[in-house]
């Protein structure tokens, strides 16, 4: 019945940010699979990649692309090394709110980076030329909006199969399922927690990517907005398992899109509202998740 | 009698503290003063959040939206009302024609924080983990949202502006010790106790009779009641208040005092206000150049990076905050 109220320019907007979403869910849900802990800071990892793109503008792009890998990764690494470490036997609002700290000190740290020039926010032209737009059957197709599902649908594909095929991926599937027994079982944490990480790392510089060629003006805040969004979309869909964090970030973009198509224009400034009220009905009605099985209880059983 | 003795320390103990900054700002030069009243209202909202979060350990990212719709209702029935129809003509008649004194916007504050957070914490405290955690994250957008785009209740994305500066040194320190004595009458009833029986364990807490639903609910409640409250204190003390300075920075700062203090106890919530408004004003006044005994000149931008830095460090050393999460008590002799 909405769907009749929505083109088809909506429905490609709306995917195209749900690719985005899944991509980061994807991030978010495989560092919470292995410590448990939701990643705050996941926005700042792609910030950071964002102004490594508008620092090394000069540079050709590919090198540029491969620069903002390069930070994103150490980066990760670092804050796992550094971060999450010391906090893997803590209490999940421990761990958190940790995250938020550090969030807070990336932003700071990339405000003074900023600053220096005078202004807050810096153009990253190199990558610029994928917003173009071409038009496929009457409907405006950006070619980053494209490229986003492309990347999510092959970056998804490529790690169904490293998740079902390889022996890491058999490993990390059995972490996030039972950490324990899967030590005890001979899997080694590190392993896993670095592969984790280093994954969430490339799907963050992904992202990082795509999102700086549809917002060029990279500012401290870069990522924040969808990050905390995504994080919203990751508990709605089930953070518990992998795929029902991917669907829910996707669902939140898609939902996003569609309510945003659906407002009469007048409307469209009560957006979140509509999205986050969605939110709420969906958390009573299926607290364990949208598309997990089962039902959750307030008290779990003994 | 030594417990009992204990329970009163708890109280007197941050009451104390609080006296002491609220004296304390009243020596100070007129530009340091607001970091003092800052401190004060940050141990309001931050008590407050505690509450709820500290009785029944469930995480809520919403209490701000109790303390901004105490803000803009305590704001908004203040402003004078020879200016009122100049500076909000979009008001519906009732607010518009109508303003309030000082102490009545406060209690007015208090009761619409507390009847908003009993509507959503209705429905809303039946969920537990990350997803309440989520679901209370939805209402302060939904609120920051409506705030900021429906004028007929307030502002708007404008400034409010023109509200009587009345939370001087006296109000606050007075607000302050209003919302800890309510925090530690509560949780000294039974209702506290069992609010944090159900923090404790659930399931036996329900085993023996106490409803988890109903305990969360009137945490929640009261929480929202002090949250508005403290966000009257707030909007008293600034004199003008867009809806960006109850959102996000406000929601994450302040459960980081209350997470560096140590969720579970009145205490740590006033240890963590203090400390870290302390530290951030002092870094703040480090920006500028002050002598600390050495002169301490930091370059601009660097108060949140040391305060980011010291946060993240504390949380990763002492994870249970700086007071333990235990209440302040006399030091006792250790027994073998």
């Amino acid at each position: 019945m909405i769907l009749s109220a929505v083109d088809a320019q909506t429905l490609v907007d709306a995917v195209g940010l749900g690719a985005v979403y899944a991509l980061m869910a994807v991030g978010i849900g495989l560092v919470f699979g292995m410590l448990r802990l939701v990643n705050f800071a996941y926005g700042q990892l792609i910030m950071a990649g964002a102004y490594t793109l508008a620092f090394t503008s000069g540079w050709p792009v590919a090198g540029s692309v491969l620069a903002c890998f390069a930070v994103v990764i150490a980066l990760s690494f670092l804050m796992e090394g550094a971060v999450f470490r010391p906090l893997r036997t803590q209490s999940p609002a421990v761990m958190l709110v940790t995250t938020f700290a550090v969030a807070f000190l990336l932003q700071a740290v990339a405000l003074i980076l900023d600053i220096r020039d005078g202004t807050i926010g810096e153009p990253a032209v190199s990558v610029a030329s994928l917003n173009q737009v071409v038009t496929i059957g009457g409907v405006d197709v950006r070619k980053v909006t494209i490229l986003a599902v492309v990347v999510a649908i092959v970056a998804l594909a490529l790690l169904a199969l490293l998740l079902g095929k390889t022996t890491i991926g058999l490993q990390m599937r059995a972490a996030a399922a039972d950490f324990r027994t899967a030590r005890l079982l001979g899997v080694k944490a590190d392993r896993v927690i670095g592969a984790a990480v280093l994954l969430s790392g490339i799907l963050a510089a992904t992202v990082a990517v795509i999102l700086t060629v549809q917002f060029p003006l990279v500012s401290p805040d870069f990522a924040l907005k969808e990050t905390i969004v995504v994080l919203v979309g990751v508990v709605v869909g089930g953070i518990d398992r992998l795929w029902t964090a991917t669907l829910g970030g996707f669902a939140i973009g898609f939902a996003t899109g569609v309510i945003n198509g659906a407002l009469p224009t007048d409307k469209t400034v009560f957006l979140p509202s509509a999205v986050f009220a969605l939110v709420i009905l969906v958390l009573l009605l299926r607290p364990a998740g949208l598309f997990a099985g089962g039902r959750a209880t307030a008290v779990d059983r003994v | 009698m030594r417990k009992g003795l204990d329970a009163w320390i708890a109280l007197l103990g941050p009451a104390l503290l609080v006296v002491l900054v609220g004296i304390g700002s009243t020596f100070v030069s007129r530009a340091n003063e607001i970091h003092f009243l800052n401190a004060l209202v940050a141990v309001a909202i931050v008590v407050a959040i505690y509450v709820f979060v500290g009785s029944s350990g469930v995480l809520s990212f919403g209490q701000i939206s109790f303390v901004a719709v105490g803000a803009f209702a305590a704001g908004v029935m203040t402003v004078p009302l020879e200016s009122k129809t100049g500076v909000l003509p979009d008001l519906f008649p009732l607010l518009r024609d109508h303003t309030i004194g000082n102490v009545a916007s406060l209690v007015l504050a208090a009761a619409v924080g507390g009847a908003f957070a009993f509507l959503v914490g209705m429905p809303l405290m039946r969920l537990s983990g990350l997803a309440a955690g989520i679901a209370t994250f939805a209402v302060l957008e939904i609120t920051h949202n409506l705030l900021r785009e429906w004028i007929k209740i307030g502002p708007g994305a404008t400034t409010l502006s023109l509200v009587p500066e009345t939370t001087g040194p006296l109000q606050a320190t007075v607000g302050v010790l209003i919302v800890i004595g309510v925090a530690w009458l509560y949780q000294r009833s039974p209702l506290g106790r069992k609010a944090r029986a159900t923090r404790e364990d659930p399931a036996a807490a329900q085993a023996v009779g106490i409803s988890v639903h109903r305990q969360r609910l009137w945490a929640f409640t009261l929480s929202g009641a002090l949250c508005g409250f403290a966000g009257g204190l707030l909007v008293h003390m600034l004199g003008s208040i867009t809806t960006e300075q109850v959102y996000l920075e406000l929601t994450f700062l302040t459960l980081a005092m209350l997470v560096v203090g140590g969720v579970t106890s009145l205490w740590g919530a006033v240890v963590g206000a203090l400390a870290v408004s302390g530290l951030d004003s002092v870094l703040g006044n480090a920006e500028d150049g002050i002598g600390v005994g050495f002169r301490l000149d930091l370059p601009e931008g660097s108060r949140l990076v040391i305060l980011g830095g010291l946060m993240a460090l504390m949380l990763i050393l002492r994870p249970s905050g700086i007071t333990g999460g235990r209440e302040l008590r006399l030091p006792r002799r250790r027994t073998a």
